[in-house]
């Protein structure tokens, strides 16, 4: 074993040399703007930190690799002792790199025992079934805290903002998990559906007057009408091909939205879009002729926040009616034909199957509940344009589905409340909060490579629950 | 009730099926054998429908199907098991089983499932396990089982002995036997295993690069010196 240390440090030296010649200018350097111009600082004790802590955490995971837990062990508590010292280092953020190096090597070292404690308890049958009955406790005690969230304390204006946000992109993980999770077609342009549905309650109400209510399906049915239309040409097509085009068609949709200035109003946008109301009361200081608040209604006196409440329970409840749709629509023929489809198409159509109707229903329901909330989204945020709906927004749902496990609806929950809150508690490392996000997602692929709730909950059983005997 | 004429089916510009002529009469199992790429999967997806025939056609209890899709053909009473038994993983057997139901009035499932389960006892034992963890004899029987579900008049078999043990291609074979002369399911077998599928089928064929070379009742086939040579010969006594 100590013959490979000289490897070891070798490698580890070389890794350092490739950080250090990456690092020269991107940490090297720091530009300031002085008054006429800019002028440059060197900052090489920051990159010699740098550096050295990417050789010894090269070196952590050789040594894990290869078999020394104990040395790998103690090198990552030292790193991490490092980093969480007061010691002084040149930034925040160099204490949080040194903290995570070692945090990581301690990882890469005490996985394996838990990787194999884990698989022992999945092979045995009784960690099955608790892992069914936990899951479900998990999600019952999950919606009692979404239900309850806004009588409690912690109910402040920044927490529900953020809360609505989240219930959003959980509405819209379930509504991309039917087409991707359940029928396994990979939407990439998903966010076109969510803007057809806000400029649809945006359009309907600025200019003909129509309530959030009457609009909200009448919004399902446009983007469900804009699955069919994206359906029907791109149904051919699988994988990677499909995934391209509905990238095209979610382009397509925001530059038509950015450049028909007179239905769209253009870059410009559509403001003063009105919010939802309560059996016709409106949620504002003074109620426009005609209306009463809802503060006057319940005879409470006005508070800001009572709108973002009710914003919070439509979005549970969509959300909510979103999940349950699933669960049901899963137990029925169509539902049974999406799985079917995904697993193998030949034998969709060897069975009878049409698979023409069964994608084209999958895109057309998923796109349904991207049209509800984007008219949520319009009545939320009473101002929308086509930057809201960029490619980007795609791509997080996307992962949001992909991290969650595909099909999982808890996991789509979980994926939500880190993909969004994360960016969010990690306001406070400032620039670096991106790189922080970018890491924890590598870190969760990487240890739950099949997303966060990997297992399927079959759809029907024959007997409540089927104990297999010893055979 | 099926009548092939002249069929002559395209992969692009080469030609895998040149004009070939097979019956199969109600009741009966007939079962096409010859090596490999000559044709055999090939003439059992056009019958399918997919690849569709350049020319020939397909008739089924007089009713022309050469250019009805796949999925339509399976609504006439023709059930498939392909090849490579193509059963859906992550679903449970139960849940496989259900899919195989998809066309039928559900009125019929509860007798429908206790038939196959009855024909495949391990089926039953492994309801609630995935398909993908089954072993090979069992995901056959599976697939097997989940064609039934559709209740065939007409079962198209692809190579349903393709890697499996002995003992399972005999318990294979034996269910295939039954489904014929118990349910009255015509049969139409393909197969590269030529002694087990002549010894079970009424009549059969031999293709060979595309074109029929022979055909009569199993039982002349197999004493056949010619088929002996090219099929049986070396492999099983």
């Amino acid at each position: 074993m100590h013959a490979r240390l000289p490897r070891m440090l070798k490698d580890s030296a070389i890794t350092a040399l490739v950080a250090a010649a990456l690092g020269i200018f991107i940490v090297g350097f720091r530009t300031y703007d002085v008054g006429k111009g800019l002028t440059f600082d060197y900052q090489f004790v920051d990159l010699g930190i740098a550096v050295v802590t990417i050789f010894f955490g090269r070196l952590g995971l050789l040594l894990a690799a290869s078999g020394l837990r104990w040395p790998a062990f103690l090198l990552g508590t030292v790193l991490g002792a490092i980093g969480a010292s007061p010691l002084k280092l040149p930034s925040t953020f160099l204490h949080w790199f040194v903290v995570f190096a070692g945090v990581f090597i301690i990882l890469r070292t005490i996985w394996p025992f838990i990787d194999e404690a884990a698989a022992k308890s999945q092979r045995s049958a009784a960690g099955a079934s608790l892992k069914q009955a936990g899951a479900k406790w998990f999600g019952a005690a999950l919606l009692l805290i979404a239900v309850v969230l806004p009588l409690t304390p912690f109910a402040d204006q920044q927490t529900m903002d953020l809360a609505v946000l989240i219930l959003t992109y959980v509405m819209l993980g379930w509504g991309l998990n039917i087409v991707v999770g359940l029928a396994g077609l990979l939407d990439l342009g998903y966010v076109a559906f969510y803007a057809v549905g806000a400029y649809s309650y945006a359009l309907l109400s600025t200019q003909y007057g129509l309530g959030f209510w009457t609009v909200l399906p009448l919004a399902g049915m446009m983007a469900a009408t804009f699955g069919l239309v994206l359906g029907f040409p791109v149904l051919r097509l699988r994988g990677d091909y499909l995934a391209i085009v509905t990238m095209g068609f979610g382009e397509i949709i925001r530059l038509v939205l950015l450049n028909w200035v007179d239905l769209t109003n253009g870059p410009a946008g559509i403001g003063s879009i009105p919010g939802p109301t309560l059996f016709g009361a409106v949620f504002a200081e003074n109620a426009p002729a005609g209306r009463q608040t809802f503060a006057e209604m319940m005879g409470v006196p006005f508070n800001s926040n009572q709108r973002l409440i009710f914003l919070y329970y439509i979005i549970l409840v969509l959300a909510l009616v979103t999940n349950f749709f699933t669960q049901r629509v899963r137990r029925l023929p169509v539902g049974r034909a999406w799985e079917a489809l995904r697993e193998d198409e030949t034998a969709c159509k060897a069975l009878g199957i049409n698979p023409t109707n069964t994608k084209l229903t999958a895109f057309a329901v998923g796109a349904m509940f991207a049209g509800f909330a984007g008219s949520f989204f319009a009545a939320k945020q009473r101002f929308i344009s086509p930057e809201s709906f960029t490619f980007i927004e795609s791509a997080i749902i996307l992962a949001i589905v992909v991290l969650g496990g595909m099909g999982s609806q808890i996991g789509v929950v979980l994926a939500a409340v880190l993909l969004i809150g994360m960016p969010e508690w990690f306001r406070d490392l400032g620039a670096y909060r991106m790189v922080v996000f970018g890491l924890a997602m590598v870190l969760i692929m990487v240890f739950r490579p099949r997303g966060l709730v990997s297992h399927r909950e079959p759809s029907l059983r024959l007997h409540p629950v089927h104990r297999r005997g010893s055979a | 009730m099926l009548e092939v004429r002249g069929i002559a089916t395209f992969y692009g510009a080469i030609q895998a099926l040149h004009g070939v002529d097979l019956d199969v009469a109600k009741g009966e199992i007939v079962t096409l054998i010859g090596a490999n790429g000559a044709g055999k999967s090939t003439l059992l997806m056009t019958i399918c429908g997919s690849p569709r025939a350049r020319s020939g056609s397909v008739k089924l209890e007089g009713r022309d199907i050469t250019a009805l899709p796949t999925h339509e053909i399976v609504r006439l009473g023709v059930a498939q098991v392909p090849e490579g038994r193509r059963i859906f993983p992550r679903m449970t057997v139960f849940e496989n089983l259900q899919m195989g139901a998809t066309l039928v009035d559900p009125t019929h499932f509860q007798r429908d499932l206790d038939r196959v389960f009855a024909m495949f006892p391990r089926l039953a034992e492994r309801r609630e396990q995935r398909g993908g963890t089954l072993s090979g004899g069992e995901q056959q029987m599976l697939a097997i089982g989940r064609a039934l579900m559709s209740r065939p008049r007409l079962l198209l078999l692809d190579e349903p002995s393709l890697g499996l043990a002995p003992l399972i291609v005999r318990q294979i074979f034996e269910a295939i036997r039954r489904i014929a002369r118990e349910e009255g399911v015509t049969i139409f077998l393909v197969e590269q295993n030529a002694f087990h599928a002549l010894r079970l089928a009424d009549r059969g064929y031999v293709l060979v690069n595309g074109r029929v070379l022979m055909n009569g009742t199993g039982k002349e086939l197999l004493a056949n010196p010619e088929v002996r040579a090219a099929y049986l010969e070396g492999g099983h006594a």
